[in-house]
């Protein structure tokens, strides 16, 4: 039935549904889907990411996953990584990092450096509360608030983690397994260059009799 | 104290006795979609010059891009459309391919069509919120359009870690597979939609009000569509059968069937009601896709993402966005960064015919010109 | 003492204990002391009752909206967020009153008061409950329309002075809307009142009284000419009061906010203060006109006070006016017009045959079969052919292709 007027109708019943739905909808389509910030959390996906973290393995200080290759600071597109090498107690450059900053004002979020990463080291993370009232100061987190341990990880991202962990153990496994070969190619190396020179011995000893024993 | 001299407000007469009224309807302004800016000149209610005047929110995405590495510029072309970022990515995926001759796996490019039409969808149903909101209907018809995006950015945050600045396309494939659960997730969701898509319609179509108010305003013809380079539902709304999907046949689309519909006289309502129409045809891609999608590589396991160095040469490559054709033009010489990298936003070239449009509408109108166009200003202005 | 009478007793309560107390110091009160403390009291009495109203519709239409739009209302000053209004007035007092240099000093001050007077006067006339009208006037809706007419001079006043280029296409806007649907809103009244045979707005809701065919209240709005009257006066009253699908004058997605551009703090409190009850009064006319005033449509529901019915009337009338403005998107300058004079006006004539005919043919069934076919033949033809003939979704074809 179509008199002028009735889409109106049709519209204004809509609204009414989707009002009074709001409060009583028995299948929950229509009722409020607000959460009340901040006394209600959103429950995020775990997939969902926020700003990348770096991983220690153990001990912050010598499980730190991070070998300062720099890969990340090369590949970020708005290249808001800062990383300097550490030295060691001679001088030499070692494999850690001394300085990781990352200028989450500046960060998009993006997922590249962890994707670019070959040492499973820097991962994103999913707090989002991290506004300050200080622009310069607090918005570029240093190393020591980057740091976040395995156990972390496998919290916010357990599917995530639970495969890293999986490659990490494979890398470990083949590296070990390729180290036994090599030790016992080596071994077996030796045993037969030690073996070589008993042989070798044995027959310069045949060549030359052993002197027999001087006694009367 | 003195007060500055009495201007008047409206300019020197035509002698006929007509004044007219300059109006900057200003970049900050509820309605425009962005910091988009409209110099216009009024007749009473009617406009006799109309100037757009945009760039403020450029960005130097193209020339950034020089600086980049080829997959850094990925994250940049989420922000282009902010809307549809998916496909934002895709375009710019497809176009290198094209330059570095990379073939995709079958199950990346059903995953690239099952999130593109999910785009799609979203981009379309916030359409319809959006031009309510333009005509000044309280927003009643933008927190139902909210509510069912919402659900779809739910989807995307499960999928790829974000809900909006996805940085989903890899060349050569995808970046991640569907999460244990997703495909289900993603289906019962497609199955409630039509039912969403009919509740819009009842609040929306048949309302006299919208229908006042959208048919007959800024009829634009077929000739004059093609000839001003528009594309998408715009130049489909005005009659012109060509949609990228079947024109060339990217990807799996020429596997999956699908209707395009199109309009007869490409006025603001036809440009309503085709967006509407493709969303359901969306709907049914969706479906065939997800009976379809099979097993397989995500990625393309020759292209290393790190260091790509893709051949000399220059490639276009374009796509079907939900805004029209979106197009990538890369020039390369061989090295790590672009030497040339140049977008064609199909915000920006369906609102050259803005002025066209808009001479001898009123004002009210203006707004709903624009709105009907579906301009994002992060492509308009990149 | 029964609730009917509560109002009532409570001023005969207060005046008893003005007498006393002059009593107690030794002075006869003289009774023309006593009449201008009534009358205060009962100002008192209707300017504190509409505040009130108004300070919670203010925020009960920001949650009715919310909810017809799946989200909360403001929800955290207060229980429910019902203490909103209390923020919001301290928002606009606190505010800087910016006058624009350039701007007709005089007139610009002028103008929120020029609006708010006649909207504070037009409850004056409204039968609250039996026996409690404030001033009994005989030309009630005269005297009505009158000052209805003043708050249009205001938002002329408040564009123009305003030196503005939005305010004065926002002000001619308005003029020209406000104008345009005076005609049909006072035509309603009319017929309502040619019913009754009274101008007098007590004498309308008398005319109401009792039950006809045993199950219909004599309501004027079931009755067809009535009903489409109701209609008319409905829209009217959305018109005048600038509410959606009318607020073109305050067009935010067009012109920032029309009229009221300029002004801040407490004289845009006032705007909107007079707005609303001006909407109050407007919806009050429109219980007392067609929907019975503050009678109980059954007689069993008469131990329900008749100033409960009234109130719970103006209720229902106020949520409507919100379901409307969730709903219904705006009209454009020239249709509204259109839709004003080319549609309104002669449906609002149309109305007034057919009172005459239902009123000639002796009220009865009978009159109710004439009376609704005089209304129903001309608004299919006029809607078919004046709106609706272009705009019809069956008209348009979408083709596909494959």
């Amino acid at each position: 039935m179509n008199f002028p007027g009735s889409g109106l109708i049709k519209g204004m019943w809509v609204t009414l549904v989707n009002g009074v739905g709001s409060f009583f909808d028995p299948q929950r389509s229509k009722r409020l889907i607000t959460e009340q910030y901040p006394e209600e959390r959103p429950k995020l996906a775990e997939a969902s990411r926020s700003f990348p973290f770096l991983i220690f393995d153990n001990d912050p200080e010598a499980g730190i996953r991070c070998t300062s290759c720099k890969i990340c600071e090369k590949e970020c597109p708005p290249q808001c990584i800062f990383i300097e090498q550490d030295k060691d107690a001679n001088g030499k450059l070692f494999r850690r990092p001394k300085v990781f900053n990352i200028d989450i004002s500046v960060c998009m979020s993006c997922q590249i450096c962890v994707e670019v990463c070959p040492f499973e080291s820097i991962r994103m993370d999913n707090i989002y509360e991290m506004s300050s009232y200080d622009r310069f100061g607090s918005l570029v987190v240093t190393k020591a608030q980057l740091l976040k341990s395995n156990e972390y990880y496998h919290g916010i991202h357990p599917t995530e983690a639970a495969t890293t962990d999986a490659r990490i153990e494979a890398a470990r496994i083949k590296k070990a397994a390729a180290a036994k070969v090599t030790a016992e190619k080596a071994a077996a190396a030796k045993a037969a260059a030690a073996a070589k020179a008993a042989e070798e011995k044995a027959v310069s000893e045949k060549a030359e009799p052993p002197q027999p024993e001087q006694t009367a | 104290m003195s007060f500055p001299p009495h201007t008047s407000l409206f300019n020197e007469g035509n002698g006929a006795g007509a004044q007219t009224l300059d109006v900057s309807l200003g970049p900050q302004h509820p309605s425009t979609h962005g910091v988009f800016r409209m110099n216009v000149r009024m007749d009473g209610e009617t406009i006799v010059k109309l100037q757009p005047v945009f760039g403020y929110l450029h960005r130097n995405h193209e020339k950034l891009a020089e600086r980049n590495s080829w997959l850094g510029s990925m994250p940049y072309t989420d922000r282009l459309d902010y809307l549809c970022p998916i496909t934002n990515n895709w375009a710019y995926a497809v176009a290198v391919e094209k330059l570095a001759g990379i073939e995709v796996p079958e199950r990346a490019e059903y995953i690239r069509v099952i999130v593109g039409e999910l785009t799609r969808l979203q981009n379309h149903t916030v359409f319809l919120g959006f031009i309510l909101g333009d005509m000044g209907s309280w927003g009643s018809a933008l927190m139902y359009a909210f509510r069912e995006r919402e659900k779809i950015l739910d989807l995307f945050e499960e999928l790829t870690g974000a809900r909006m600045m996805v940085n989903y396309m890899r060349f050569g494939g995808v970046r991640c597979d569907f999460p244990v659960g997703w495909l289900e997730k993603a289906r019962a969701y497609i199955e409630t939609y039509p039912a969403f898509l009919d509740e819009m319609e009842s609040l929306l179509v048949g309302n006299e009000i919208l229908l006042a108010r959208l048919q007959g305003v800024a009829p634009v013809t077929a000739e004059r569509a093609i000839n001003a380079g528009l594309s998408g539902p715009v130049l489909r709304a005005s009659g012109v059968d060509y949609d990228i999907r079947k024109v060339d046949g990217y990807g799996i689309y020429p596997r999956l069937s699908f209707r395009v519909p199109r309009g007869e006289v490409g006025d603001c309502f036809d440009r309503f009601m085709i967006r509407l129409l493709e969303a359901r045809e969306s709907i049914k891609l969706l479906q065939q896709a997800f009976a379809q999608i099979p097993a397989g590589p995500i990625v393309n396991p020759v292209v290393k993402q790190r260091g790509f160095k893709p051949p000399v040469g220059e490639a276009y490559g374009r796509i079907e966005s939900p805004k029209g054709e979106l197009g990538f033009h890369l020039v390369s010489e061989g090295g790590e960064k672009p030497y040339r990298y140049h977008i064609r936003p199909p915000s920006l070239i369906n609102l050259t015919l803005l002025e066209e449009m808009c001479l001898g509408s009123k004002l009210a109108d203006v707004m709903v010109i624009l709105g009907s166009i579906d301009i994002v200003l992060g492509e308009v202005d990149r | 003492m029964n609730l009917e009478n509560l109002p009532l007793a409570i001023l005969k309560a207060i005046l008893d204990a003005f007498t006393w107390c002059g009593a107690k110091a030794g002075i006869v009160v003289p009774p023309w002391a006593l009449t201008l403390v009534s009358i205060l009291i009962v100002i008192v009495a209707i300017l504190s009752v509409f505040l009130v109203m108004f300070a919670l519709m203010s925020v009960l239409e920001r949650k009715i909206l919310g909810r017809m739009q799946n989200r909360y209302g403001p929800n955290r000053v207060g229980p429910w967020g019902l203490f909103q209004p209390v923020a919001d007035g301290i928002k606009m007092l606190t505010k800087e009153d910016l006058v624009p240099r350039s701007a007709d000093q005089i007139v610009h001050f002028l103008a929120p008061i020029a609006m708010v007077i006649p909207a504070l006067m037009l409850p004056a006339i409204l039968p609250y409950g039996r026996g409690m009208v404030p001033v009994e006037l005989a030309s009630g809706i005269l005297y009505f329309f009158a000052l209805g007419a003043g708050t249009e001079v205001a938002v002329f006043m408040a564009g123009w002075s305003s030196n503005n280029k939005y305010s004065i296409l926002g002000a001619m806007r308005a003029i020209a809307q406000m104008i345009s649907y005076e005609l049909p809103l006072v035509m309603s009244a009319v017929i309502a009142a040619l019913v009754a045979g009274t101008l007098s707005p007590n004498g309308i809701v008398m005319a109401q009284a009792g039950v006809s065919f045993g199950v219909v209240p004599n309501w004027f709005v079931f009755t067809p000419w009535g009903f489409a009257a109701c209609i008319l006066f409905y829209i009217g009253a959305l018109a005048e009061s600038n509410r959606s699908p009318f607020d073109l004058p305050e067009g935010e997605s067009e012109l920032v906010a029309g009229h009221l551009t300029e002004y801040s703090g407490f004289k845009y409190a006032i705007f909107f203060m007079a707005e609303y009850i001006g909407m109050f009064a407007i919806n009050g006319l429109l219980v007392t006109l067609f929907l019975g005033g503050y009678q109980a449509p059954f007689p069993f529901l008469e131990w329900i006070p008749s100033w409960c019915w009234f109130f719970a009337k103006l209720a229902f009338v106020a949520f409507s006016m919100v379901w409307v403005r969730a709903t219904m998107p705006r009209f454009r300058i020239d249709q509204m017009m259109q839709f004003a004079w080319k549609f309104m006006l002669p449906m609002s004539f149309v109305a007034l045959i057919a009172a005459a005919a239902w009123h000639y043919a002796g009220r009865g069934l009978a009159a109710w079969g004439i009376s609704f076919l005089i209304v129903a033949v001309p608004y299919l033809l006029l809607g078919r052919f004046c709106f609706t003939r272009r705009h019809t979704v069956d008209n348009r074809r979408y083709l596909f292709s494959e």
